[in-house]
């Protein structure tokens, strides 16, 4: 370069980001001074683990049989309530997509995901264990409203994204709105609706050890029993056997995709 | 073939009439200005004229993708724009288009594709079991065949060439059996020597078929060469209608503008 122009730095630097970023480090550190979330609290803490480990070594499989049909009921459980709950969320789902639907569907079809996804699944299932009572119908009933929520608004949302392209095809070759969905629409989404069912069961299944803590059935209810007394061989085997069941799904879940994968 | 004559329109003449036709999308700014014209016969006509003059818009208006604002269009002597709801479906499994960027489904085969053009015939019911008639499967194969892609058949659309996808998009058009076909810039996604394939193939379909074709169409030279009648638009409106031999640089320079570019 011949001119000794100043060259203008492609990067803006900008003060404000900086702050930010400094108040946002304050903040933190004051935060974990009120929490007490300190490295001697930490180290405290680790001698009450070691114990708490000591205890649950060696595992205690000799209640398997409990073991066993508690898992059953669990995957009962997390089965029932994947099958209606995907089952329900792919109509919700494709009434939600803003880009086939107009406004009068979408909104009740949005309002139905809106409100499965506003809770927890705990304070679901504490929900329905007082309306239908202790037992499985309670944690069906909950993943159920769950999986709504979850598979229907990412089913809406990779509906939206499809090139509506061949839709206009079929609508210019007189097809009826259910055919254009069933041969414009579900093609362009089905591998990605497969993806999100499997991930749902394998989330439904996770959930379903949960729902039982607040007494929704599953295996969860004996999980917490063992908490509370002190049963911590038992709890390990218990705990053992969860993880166990999610690998195994999860194994399962890779080849349905693999199937369905293009 | 009998499977053909079955689905004949209403057995009028196969025919386009196009009259006093407006569209405004912003009230007071209207993109066509009052078209009229009429084609009928195993006519290929091309549209000519810059982009933006409404070309799109006037095809999309013949089958009602976009709403006319005013005018009449008739298809084989059904008004179409008094056509809704059922009616309407109705009417366009006798319009076939063909589009610029081919709107195949992409994950579905070139058969899959192909019937697709039959989904106004049959019910939902079939069309979820995929249960197509046996006379549609086979007339489906032998127009893949007709477009040159019967090694193709089974393949998905996404593996097949620009041209190659184009031709999937004349067979779906032919597959309703029209009494017309449109093509909106069915060449502009091609290189050259597709281009030219295709035009013929589509000229040929108008003779096969004994429909009209009716082509926008970017490249006049391509249009002169392959149609009978060149249409051409400017500013919303016909300012030339006739024979390719009839279009001069002088009618050219007054559609597109200026005339350094016609040398």
């Amino acid at each position: 370069m011949t001119t000794n122009e100043r060259v203008e730095s492609p990067f803006k630097s900008s003060w404000a980001v900086r702050f930010g970023w400094l108040l946002l480090a304050a903040y933190v550190v004051y935060a974990a001074n009120a929490l007490d979330f300190t490295w001697s609290r930490f180290i405290e803490g680790l001698g009450n683990g070691a114990e708490f480990l000591g205890e649950m070594i060696p595992p205690n499989f000799e209640r398997w049989k409990l073991l066993v049909e508690n898992l059953i009921e669990t995957i009962e459980i997390a089965v029932i309530a994947s099958a209606f709950g995907i089952g329900l969320s792919l109509p919700i789902g494709m009434c939600s997509a803003r880009n086939l639907m107009p406004d009068w569907v979408t909104w009740p079809a949005r309002t139905i995901i809106a409100v499965c996804r506003s809770f927890h699944p705990v304070i679901f299932a504490i929900l329905f264990v007082k309306a239908v009572g202790f037992g499985p119908l309670a944690g069906i009933l909950t993943l159920i409203f769950l999986s709504i929520g979850f598979i229907g608004k990412l089913f809406a949302e990779a509906i939206e994204e499809i090139s509506l392209k061949p839709v206009e095809a079929m609508k210019a070759a007189g097809a009826p709105f259910m055919s254009v969905l069933i041969f414009a629409v579900l093609p362009q989404v089905f591998n990605r609706f497969i993806g999100f069912a499997t991930y749902q069961f394998d989330a439904n299944l996770r959930n379903s050890t949960m729902v039982g803590i607040v007494g929704a059935g599953g295996i969860g209810g004996t999980l917490f029993a063992a908490f509370q007394r002190f049963d911590y061989d038992f709890l390990a085997a218990i705990l053992i056997s969860i993880i166990a069941l999610i690998m195994l799904s999860e194994l399962i879940s890779v080849k349905i995709k693999a199937i369905f994968n293009d | 073939m009998s499977a053909e004559l079955i689905n004949k329109g209403n057995g009028a003449t196969r025919s386009l009439l196009v009259e006093n036709l407006e569209k405004e999308y912003v009230k007071g700014k209207p993109v066509l200005k009052g078209l009229s014209f009429e084609v009928s016969g195993e006519e290929t006509v091309g549209i000519i004229g810059p982009s933006g003059t409404g070309k799109s818009t006037l095809l999309r208006c013949i089958n009602r993708l976009i709403e006319p604002t005013k005018g009449t269009i008739s298809v084989a002597g059904q008004e179409i724009t008094s056509c809704a709801g059922k009616d309407l479906r109705m009417a366009r499994r006798h319009i076939g288009m063909v589009f610029q960027e081919y709107n195949l489904v992409e994950r579905l085969s070139v058969i899959e594709n192909v019937l697709c053009g039959r989904l106004g015939y049959i019910p939902v019911w079939r069309a979820w079991l995929r249960k197509f008639e046996e006379q549609d499967i086979t007339r489906a194969f032998k127009l893949i065949n007709h477009v040159g892609l019967s090694e193709f058949a089974t393949q998905r659309a996404d593996s097949l060439s620009g041209g190659q996808r184009q031709r999937v998009g004349i067979a779906r058009a032919m597959m309703q059996g029209p009494d017309i076909i449109m093509a909106d810039e069915p060449t502009s996604s091609l290189d050259p020597k597709t281009s030219v394939e295709i035009m013929e193939l589509l000229k040929k379909v108008s003779q096969t078929e004994h429909i009209p074709v009716i082509i926008n169409i970017h490249d006049v030279t391509l249009a002169k060469r392959f149609c009978d009648r060149i249409i051409g638009m400017s500013k919303g409106k016909i300012i030339f209608d006739g024979t390719p031999s009839e279009l001069k640089d002088s009618h050219l320079s007054e559609i597109y503008g200026g005339e350094d570019w016609l040398s």
